[in-house]
């Protein structure tokens, strides 16, 4: 576990990632090299199979890279075993996903400290309370996942990603199963957390109003950084996606 | 609907195999109870038909009553006027008894329950010896045995060798093998077969100038009837006559009458792990089903009807039947196997042919295995016809409850109340049939399992919270989560813990009743007996020859000898147990007495007889009453009632009706000991020990113990049944082992995504393994929390029942039998946890 001396919390280097092999094999990533920078919060974005779902977890250390190399808070994952990666995890990376992924039996509360239980860590009381005020959901601490909307529970799954002060949050198409209010509402709780925490955030997306949220935003196509900008508005982005797949227009 | 119903289940061959297993071992064990008893059936009729191939007719003595034992010898004077009579060709005289064999250690070889038979041969004619010399000579003369090859070989003996032969009521002698011979085509179990010369048979047998059986050749010309009726006219009392094929077929009866027993305690246990996998094959459909709502509704919107849908569902359960059914049919094969080496090591040794596989045996099995599938996919199939077809576009459907959920907690206790009823008239009632009180008794007892399943949803979650405390603490994150995962769904919970509680329930049941019957038996034993030694045969309960007792009194060791004997007799029309005691026997057996006194035992004279209470109630037996008993030989005492004894609840010392040793061995032919006791001055010391033992060297069939080590030898057949009874309750536990490996896969795979969240934010395989196992073991303690308690109430019920038998709590075996449902848990948790632990956390995040 040696330090290696960069800026970026993750880094990727001429990652490649093939499923299957012979002719059916897929390059779902052909090359990728990116630094996500401390403090920012970078939006991927990029058409259905374009491989942006694939750097995510790469990214996050869900997934290992055919050939290049990933480095996460300073180290390098690609020999890592299931159990390093596991507990690499657990210190350094967060998720919000699309479907909240919350467990029904737990309460809000257990909810946003599973990380922690799974890792085995106390609370530390002052930040959890300090999290709960911003997600805004002292009231609902003791509800199922059934008892609350869509957006309540999404909001539970943003604070159990920032419970154990990750060095990066990934959220996968967090706004995907939201209407809009929700949507803005979970938006301006991620960009928040960005500008008052100093919080990392990936964020991979496809709607164009989540992504205008971000500091940087990288295009994927076809398995390959296509354009890399830093922060844009929606209707700058919903452009750019219609130069880049003709076909969606 | 059949062909997408047929496309499901192969769509999914693991949970059809894992269903399919819960029934599969039910109707392996009917299967195989049927393969083995007609196995085993076809065994003996083959001996049979072995035994009397040689002759027409035969010629044997004939019981006052009853077939068992031996039936008495008949002058050999009979054997020149049968041979006299026109429509007889040819006849032959032979002895057919008891002999053990001695094995080298000077003790007699365990045949395993099977008996020691003893038949003559006359070398220089073997017109009607059924038995193929395999090497070697017939015997001649005083010295010589011809051996069966099996126990030739169990012995090391070859031709020319010496063994030891210990025939029935006589001493111990060496002879020489004269000639290995074997029998038929049939293995014989454990059964040996000691073959002697004519002469010496019948001296050995104390039977000189009387045979056992005439073997007849019918004269070329003359029916069989015609031989029948010239010899019948001929036929001095307490013989008959029987055509060979006559002869084999009553033969073939009574022990296939004796088999039948077998059949249906056997079927029982395969009943009971039907019934359990009938638990199994419904909570798998339920969960089935609640998986694939949204493909039911689907198929509802595109206009199946209800009544198609729940026809899939039946469909499926049908083959799945079906199949299991058939795999079970021919694992029945080698679990026939398996019951005979089960048997074996439980003392019986059965003997054996080629594997019978009748058309029974397939009907059943199919039917039974197909039945019990079809009845439990009924009610999951009446869930599935009301799922909505607006279910097809919701994200997360569940299934609707039934109509009649609301009804469950009524339901079930109205069937409690039912099963209770039925348990308790069938324990408690009078007048009731013995086939009807174990009918009420097992669907009692079937719908109180029922009854409790049906109520457990709602116990599960006071009980896992309770249970998931110690894994709360142990496992941590993992253990909380396993304590929550088993909560989240009670009815899922309870029916699986359900099937585990049915066979603990049994165990238990079985242990406390056991512990019962030890206790007060050993209570009796202690209250009865009061010696220094018990003398017993090696086996501990076939009577033994009076000679060892005779040797002990006249060594001079010990100050009085008494022996107690046995055998069969009738009075007042039924066939009883009848005892007779040595002098001294008072000074050494205790009980009370509501008539006499112990010293009667030692002055009954030739006519006394000491009867228990029960037996002076039933008759209307007060001092002076007579009893005339009759023996198998058709001869009669005549006894007086002198004393009465009131027995304790663990067993009476002696038979319903007991007299001097004296009369009983005017009238027994050959008498025998059940057991003998003996006081010595000093007591029990080692010296004592091998001073008795050295006298007793020349009796191998004699066991000289302490009282401490009788009573455990005593106890032996009931510890080694229950053993048998425990192995047989495993198949239930294993059944609900496969249910509980079939829930957890299924919820492993219903839980895909958050197994896939649990290990993104930081779960290790080794967590998720840990939390598929606690969830298993709090599953399988809420079946021990149900099933333990439960077996205990039941066998409170039974003693109270039985009446006497004290409810004695055997708090170890207690103890084993949760340590075994927490092995349950673990077993079952082994490979749902390593699928869970593998799980591709990438395809399980994107799996819907």
């Amino acid at each position: 576990m040696t330090a290696v001396a960069t800026e970026a919390v993750v880094a990727a280097r001429d990652v490649t990632r093939r499923y299957g092999s012979g002719d059916t094999a897929v390059d779902a990533l052909r090359g990728v090299s990116v630094d996500v920078e401390p403090g920012k919060l970078t939006a991927v974005m990029g058409p259905s199979g374009s491989g942006k779902s694939t750097l995510m977890h790469i990214l996050a250390g869900l997934d290992k890279p055919t050939t290049g190399t990933v480095t996460i808070a300073g180290q390098e994952i690609t020999g890592m075993s299931d159990n390093e990666l596991t507990h690499l995890r657990r210190r350094h990376i967060g998720f919000v996903f699309q479907f909240y992924n919350l467990l029904p039996m737990l309460t809000a509360e257990e909810n946003v400290k599973l990380p922690l239980a799974v890792a085995g860590s106390s609370v530390d009381p002052a930040w959890f309370a300090e999290l709960i005020a911003k997600v805004g959901l002292s009231d609902r601490l003791g509800h199922r996942p059934t008892e609350l909307s869509g957006g309540q529970q999404q909001r539970v799954a943003v604070a159990r990603s920032l419970v154990h002060r990750p060095t990066v949050v990934f959220a996968d198409e967090p706004t995907g199963n939201l209407d809009s209010r929700s949507s803005a509402e979970i938006l301006e709780l991620l960009r928040d957390s960005c500008e008052a925490y100093g919080q990392t955030i990936v964020m991979v997306t496809h709607d164009p109003r989540a992504a205008a949220i971000a500091d940087r935003i990288l295009y994927i196509a076809d398995g390959a950084i296509v354009l890399d900008r830093s922060g844009s508005t929606e209707g700058e982005i919903l452009k750019t996606m219609n130069e880049l797949d003709p076909l969606s227009q | 609907m059949i062909r997408i119903a047929l496309k499901g289940l192969l769509g999914r061959k693991l949970r059809l195999l894992l269903t399919s297993l819960a029934i599969v071992m039910g109707v392996a064990m009917v299967s195989g109870t049927y393969v083995l008893t007609d196995t085993i059936n076809a065994a003996f009729t083959s001996i049979f038909q072995t035994a009397y191939s040689t002759s027409d007719a035969v010629i044997t003595g004939k019981q006052a009553f009853g077939n068992s034992g031996n039936a008495p010898s008949f002058s050999a004077s009979l054997l020149p006027r049968v041979r006299d009579l026109p429509s007889v060709a040819d006849a032959a005289g032979g002895i057919g008894d008891l002999a053990q064999y001695v094995g080298s250690d000077g003790k007699v070889l365990n045949s395993h329950g099977a008996p020691g038979l003893a038949f003559s041969v006359t070398s220089t004619d073997t017109r009607f010896n059924p038995l193929t010399l395999l090497s070697g000579r017939w015997p001649v003369g005083a010295d010589q045995v011809a051996v069966d090859d099996k126990t030739a070989s169990r012995l090391h003996v070859a031709v020319g060798g010496i063994v030891g032969v210990l025939p029935r009521g006589g001493r111990l002698r060496r002879y020489t093998v004269s000639g290995i011979a074997r029998f038929g085509n049939s293995t014989l179990g454990g059964a040996t077969l000691a073959i002697f010369d004519l002469p010496i048979a019948q001296r050995l047998f104390d039977k000189v100038g009387r045979l056992d059986q005439i073997d007849i050749g019918l004269k070329p010309g003359y029916s069989s009837s015609t031989l029948l009726s010239q010899v019948r006219a001929i036929l001095p009392p307490h013989t008959q006559v029987r055509t060979s094929e006559q002869q084999a077929k009553q033969a073939s009866k009574d022990t296939s009458d004796a088999l039948s027993f077998l059949r249906y305690f056997l079927l029982a246990f395969g009943g009971i792990a039907l019934f359990v996998g009938s638990f199994v094959i419904a909570n798998t459909l339920s969960i089935t089903i609640a998986q694939r709502v949204r493909e039911f509704a689907t198929l509802r919107s595109m206009g199946a009807t209800g009544r198609q849908v729940r026809r899939i569902v039946v469909a499926e359960g049908f083959v799945t039947g079906l199949v299991a059914s058939v795999v079970g049919l021919f694992l029945g094969l080698a679990f026939a196997k398996l019951l005979v080496q089960l048997f074996k090591a439980f003392g019986a040794d059965l003997p054996q042919s080629g594997l019978v596989f009748a058309t029974r045996t397939i009907v059943v099995s199919l039917v039974v295995g197909t039945v019990v599938t079809l009845l439990a996919s009924l009610r999951p199939a009446m869930r599935a016809t009301r799922v909505p077809p607006i279910a097809a576009v919701r994200e997360g459907s569940i299934l609707p409850p039934s109509r009649f959920a609301r009804f469950g907690p009524v339901a079930a206790l109205a069937v409690c109340t039912v099963a209770g009823a039925m348990v308790g008239y069938g324990a408690f009632g009078h007048g009731v049939s013995t086939g009807l009180r174990l009918v009420l008794l097992a669907v009692g007892v079937l719908g109180i399992f029922l009854g409790v399943a049906m109520i457990a949803p709602r116990l599960v979650r006071p009980i896992a919270s309770v249970l998931g405390w110690p894994a709360t603490r142990v496992g941590g994150v993992a253990g909380q989560l396993a304590r929550s995962n088993s909560m989240r769904n009670p009815s899922r919970t309870a029916s699986t813990a359900a099937s585990l509680m049915i066979g603990l329930t049994l165990v238990t049941m079985v242990a406390v009743l056991a512990q019962g019957l030890r206790a007060s038996f050993e209570d009796a034993v202690k209250s009865e007996f009061h010696a220094d030694y018990a003398v017993t045969a090696q086996n501990n309960f076939l009577p033994t020859s009076i000679d060892s007792a005779t040797a002990l009194r006249k060594s001079g060791l010990a100050s009085v000898v008494a022996g107690v004997r046995v055998g069969d007799g009738r009075a007042f029309g039924s066939t009883i147990q009848v005892t007779a005691a040595d002098p001294g026997l008072s000074q050494m057996i205790k009980l009370e007495w509501t008539l006499g006194s112990s010293r009667s035992l030692d002055q009954l004279g030739l006519h006394g007889a000491v009867v228990d209470k029960g037996y002076a109630k039933s008759h209307h037996l007060v001092a002076g009453s007579p009893i005339r008993v009759e023996t198998p030989g058709g001869e009669f005492l005549d006894l007086k009632v002198v004393a009465i004894f009131d027995p304790p609840t663990g067993g009476s010392p002696f038979g319903r009706v007991t007299t001097s040793a004296r009369a009983f061995d005017a009238v027994y032919p050959s008498p025998q000991n059940i057991f003998a006791f003996l006081n010595i001055r000093g007591g029990v010391t080692a010296a004592n020990t091998q001073a008795l033992a050295a006298v007793l060297r020349p009796y191998p069939d004699a066991k000289l113990q302490t009282e401490k080590q009788f009573i455990a030898n005593q106890e032996q057949g009931l510890n080694g049944f229950l053993d048998l009874l425990y192995v047989l309750l495993g198949l239930a536990i294993i059944v609900s082992l496969f249910g509980i490996v079939n829930t957890l896969v299924l919820t492993v795979f219903e839980r895909t995504r958050e197994i896939g969240m649990l290990r993104a934010v930081g779960m290790t395989r080794r967590q998720s393994r840990r939390m598929i196992r606690h969830e298993s073991v709090i599953t399988a303690l809420i079946g021990a929390t149900l099933g333990i308690p439960l077996g205990m109430g039941l066998a409170e019920l039974f003693d109270r029942a039985i009446g006497g038998v004290p409810f004695a709590v055997p708090w170890l075996t207690v103890v084993v039998f949760v340590i075994a449902a927490i092995v349950v848990g673990l077993l079952a948790a082994i490979f749902p946890a390593r699928r869970a632990s593998r799980l591709n956390v990438l395809e399980a995040l994107q799996y819907e």
